[in-house]
């Protein structure tokens, strides 16, 4: 079975990621890393993040692993989660403004304020819970998980991908918001599967049986 | 379709064990939150919460152990409070395997460390929990202030100017416990819960009274809490974490099922 590069960069807590991979594919090698070696090196990797972007690309950016990651993502399959995905599009207008690793083409967008359901009632941000996915294509990290089921979420901003094509599912707060992407050989998440029950094991499952093909 | 309404059992943790509300589980599983926590995974939790009330700092270590644990087969979000006090305490508990830690007295005395925590770690990790008991006499507006040390001490601080306080600083949600109710099971303060969620723009968890299903349906639908809390009515096995969504849902709460 393949190894998986999960990728350390001081980002928050990776145990729970690296619990939920080997506890939906135990064969599989699981490390958790910041060499670029390692990650190069793995047949796959994930980008998990939490917290501020500013943060996350600074990180980043001094540990030279935004390079790696955008090699990464021309060449094996790759799972972006939460910060993870959103550091992937051009930018993100988190922090007042901050420039992200562009592999995926869009900007990353805050809530807009005020939100209220069809009742009036007004939203809360973070959007925190579990919401439904609604998946729009095909794909093998959709395999063996019905249509709109329920991912765990929490999170105040979100992607506005350039090109409606890479969507891969939408979630409803109210307004139909992009909480999947994929391109080629890349995939990424707003939700956490890693706190997704069944559901995401089953996605981590199929990400690591996944070959990067659509 | 929408975003759905969270029912959190929370286990209250001394020494390394569950001590209420056990009497009618199977003996081998009695207190051992480990188990507890496997059997609302299974029943449908939308998260568990861990609260550690063990008095001595010796014995801190054993929360971390059962976050340890549960954290490695349990992939839901867990919340571990309780005696929560430096930025060290809270990437302790997040190496353990949480994903966030409620924060309550030392909020009170330091507010700064609520800021230091959200700015270190996130806000989506800091879970204020407020403590509030009402003061105000009938007959007067309605008016409630914090209250520290399991209710104990009052700290002259009204509850809703605290709350939204806490929200400024970067709490990310708030686990908003009624001292008047907790224990009681004559349900959730409806008004008070009411009072916070409608001035604070991040989640509130309701907590404190809870007797029957209807109770959490009215603290989402009366309450307007985004999430309801839950200790003894699912240890004493009377109801499952399944039977409350379902009564929930017949009340036209969005919740996973």
């Amino acid at each position: 079975m393949s190894s998986v590069a999960v990728i350390d960069y001081g980002m928050g807590n990776l145990h729970s990621i690296v619990k939920a991979l080997q506890h939906a594919a135990p064969e599989a090698d699981v490390v958790c890393v910041s060499d670029a070696d390692v990650i190069l090196n793995a047949d796959r990797v994930v980008f998990p993040g939490v917290g501020a972007i500013r943060d996350c690309m600074q990180a980043l950016n001094q540990s030279g692993l935004s390079d790696v990651i955008q090699q990464v993502a021309k060449t094996k399959p790759l799972l972006g989660i939460c910060l993870g995905m959103q550091a992937l599009l051009t930018d993100s207008e988190e922090n007042g403004g901050t420039p992200c690793l562009d592999v995926f083409s869009g900007h990353v967008v805050h809530f807009s304020e005020p939100l209220k359901d069809g009742n009036g009632n007004s939203l809360k941000i973070p959007h925190m819970g579990w919401n439904q996915v609604h998946q729009l294509q095909q794909h093998p990290l959709w395999e063996n998980i019905p249509q709109d089921s329920r991912f765990y979420f929490v999170h105040s901003y979100y992607a506005k991908p350039d090109n409606a094509a890479i969507m891969a599912a939408t979630t409803q707060y109210p307004e139909a918001f992009t909480c999947a992407l994929t391109q080629d050989n890349v995939f990424a998440v707003q939700f956490h599967p890693e706190k997704s029950q069944a559901v995401g094991l089953q996605l981590l499952k199929n990400f690591l049986h996944w070959d990067g093909q659509a | 379709m929408s975003l759905a309404k969270r029912i959190i059992p929370c286990l209250d943790v001394d020494n390394g064990r569950v001590v209420k509300g056990v009497k009618f589980v199977d003996i081998r599983d009695a207190g051992d939150p480990v188990e507890i926590a496997r059997r609302y995974d299974r029943e449908g939790a939308d998260e568990i919460t861990f609260l550690d009330i063990t008095a001595t700092h010796d014995n801190r270590d054993t929360i971390v152990h059962v976050v340890e644990q549960v954290a490695s087969e349990v992939f839901i979000p867990l919340t571990v409070g309780g005696g929560i006090r430096t930025l060290d305490d809270i990437r302790r508990m997040l190496n353990a395997g949480a994903d966030k830690v409620g924060i309550n007295s030392a909020a009170v005395f330091n507010p700064d460390f609520v800021r230091e925590a959200a700015e270190r770690f996130g806000s989506q990790c800091i879970v204020v929990a407020i403590d509030a008991k009402k003061v105000s006499a009938p007959g007067e507006p309605s008016r409630w202030e914090i209250f520290t040390h399991g209710g104990r001490k009052p700290a002259g601080i009204d509850a809703i100017a605290w709350a939204k306080k806490m929200v400024d600083f970067g709490a990310g949600e708030i686990l908003l416990t009624s001292m008047d109710r907790d224990g009681t099971r004559e349900g959730f303060d409806l008004p008070l819960t009411r009072a916070i969620s409608e001035a604070v723009t991040v989640p509130v968890i309701a907590s404190g009274g809870v007797g029957n299903l209807d109770h959490l349906a009215d603290g989402i639908i009366d309450g307007k809490a985004d999430a309801v809390l839950a200790a003894s009515i699912f240890h004493f096995a009377e109801y499952t974490i399944g039977q409350a969504k379902q009564q929930m849902a017949s009340r036209g709460i969005e919740v996973r099922l």
